[in-house]
């Protein structure tokens, strides 16, 4: 085995920092939090998965292909976006955040207010979805995409803000405080958010499959990593758009309803009939 | 610099760009092919000429260099690309013409032998430049420009295809990069342009 290609091609040492960050952070949590509070082996598991993925193809020669095939580029968006941040926040790493907010909250005090305010509207519902489908529409744009393509500084913006926008976005989506005894969002507006962002998904991935021309030559412009007919590429790419980020919206569907059938109560007695049934 | 706070920074510099746009539309030159101003390093190579000599960026200084990766037994895209750009340079003003340089980077060192490289870009226009190097320098530099190339498996006559950029990378003078000609850009088009920067940033007493 070729032990180079686990090595970046582009190396980045704020990508490097980040990484180790939330690696470290987690594992520090998890030694020092209460035992009751730990997550079980399968979550910690989880939230190593995604996170390594996400690693993976944005810091070994996976990032070379995907800077030079338009296919695998949009693989790596559907880990950065979608498969990468939906484990990690599967994984319900709330333990750890609270964790965190312990330590710092303090700490930081005051300073944590814009952050708060921020956090808040980003993750308004309609403004997460439109931020969510948008991104993926904002840089598939042919001239914005050739652009982030060709320089190095939009490339990594692209990649990061793909990264956090899907660690927001997921983590409304599988927030796991119960909407009947916390603000989270209701399952029923989860369900219609993952729903609003798959039709945009998946009239670009068409479109794309569909367009005959070239949409994207920057590829055919900065050179392809071994040459393979562009039509292809781009179809691949497409599907690509299409449909896992298509079945990745149906799964969380299905895991909210199951949350939503676990956690389902009895619609609390309107006062009125209590009061009529005791008399 | 390199700046990685996502979102924020990306909505920022969409609206500045939008803001500047505005404000200095007017006043900012117009491109016909690709501005690339700001979006990739300055020029900066080291690699073998044609005639065996070890050559970098700085022995063009004060020209508009025209970089343009490629290999000999290209069947379509460099010969088109060539012909283009002989075309449009012989097009520009005549006291223009030698304030430019064309480099053709071959990036199959293993076919490309410098006599057979000096041959093929003579035959387009007599000042192109042909450049080659080990693969690992060729690697350095198409990495540095944000391209790169690749080998299909040799059939059995040994002829293998080539991936590599299809477009022509513009320096100016001081070796800032400046454009990038497409090719879906015409040889008027280029011309106009080459005119445009070589006029532009004419150094002082010329």
């Amino acid at each position: 085995m070729n032990w180079k290609l686990l090595l970046p091609y582009d190396f980045s040492p704020i990508t490097i920092l980040a990484y180790l960050l939330a690696a470290s952070g987690y594992l520090v949590a998890l030694r020092l939090m209460p035992a009751e509070e730990r997550p079980g082996p399968v979550r910690i598991f989880a939230y190593f998965l995604g996170l390594i993925l996400c690693y993976a193809v944005m810091q070994t020669w996976f990032d070379y292909y995907s800077q030079y095939m338009f296919f695998v580029h949009r693989g790596q968006h559907l880990i950065l976006h979608h498969l990468g941040p939906m484990l990690m926040m599967l994984s319900n790493p709330l333990p750890i955040f609270r964790f965190w907010h312990r330590q710092l909250a303090p700490v930081l005090g005051l300073w944590t207010l814009p952050i708060r305010w921020a956090y808040r509207i980003v993750q308004q519902p309609l403004i997460a979805a439109f931020l969510f489908a948008g991104l993926v529409y904002f840089w598939l744009w042919p001239t914005v995409h050739f652009d982030a393509m060709l320089s190095r500084d939009l490339y990594w913006i692209m990649n990061w803000s793909m990264f956090l926008d899907g660690l927001l976005f997921w983590w409304l989506i599988f927030d796991p405080r119960s909407p009947h005894d916390t603000p989270s969002l209701g399952y029923g507006r989860r369900i219609l958010l993952l729903v609003l962002v798959a039709v945009p998904q998946m009239v670009l991935g068409a479109w794309i499959v569909f367009s005959r021309g070239m949409v994207y030559d920057v590829y055919d412009v900065c050179g392809r990593a071994w040459p393979m007919s562009p039509a292809d590429d781009q179809l691949i790419g497409g599907i690509l758009t299409w449909i896992p980020p298509a079945m990745m919206s149906v799964v969380g569907i299905l895991i909210l309803i199951g949350r939503a059938m676990r956690d389902d109560r009895p619609r609390p007695m309107p006062k009125v009939a209590v009061e009529g049934a005791a008399s | 610099m390199m700046f990685r706070s996502g979102l924020r920074r990306s909505l920022m510099v969409i609206g500045l760009v939008l803001v500047l746009a505005g404000c200095l539309g007017n006043d900012k030159p117009t491109w016909n092919t690709k501005d690339i101003s700001g979006m990739l390093p300055d020029l900066e190579f080291t690699l073998t000429r044609t005639d065996g000599q070890t050559v970098s960026a700085d022995d063009y200084q004060g020209q508009v260099r025209l970089v343009f990766f490629g290999f000999t037994n290209c069947p379509d895209v460099c010969p088109a690309t060539m012909a283009r750009l002989t075309r449009a340079i012989r097009a520009m003003p005549e006291d223009l013409q030698g304030q430019v340089t064309p480099l053709f980077v071959s990036v199959d060192p293993q076919r490309d032998d410098l006599d057979h490289l000096e041959q093929y870009v003579s035959f387009f226009y007599d000042r192109t430049v042909g450049l080659t190097g080990d693969e690992s320098s060729l690697r350095r530099m198409v990495k540095r420009y944000r391209t790169t190339f690749g080998y299909d498996e040799p059939d059995e006559r040994g002829s293998y295809n080539v991936s590599h950029s299809s477009a022509v990378y513009v320096f100016d003078q001081q070796g800032q990069a400046r454009l990038l000609l497409r090719p879906e850009d015409s040889a008027d088009q280029i011309t106009a342009d080459l005119t445009q920067l070589v006029r532009q940033n004419r150094p002082q007493g010329t």
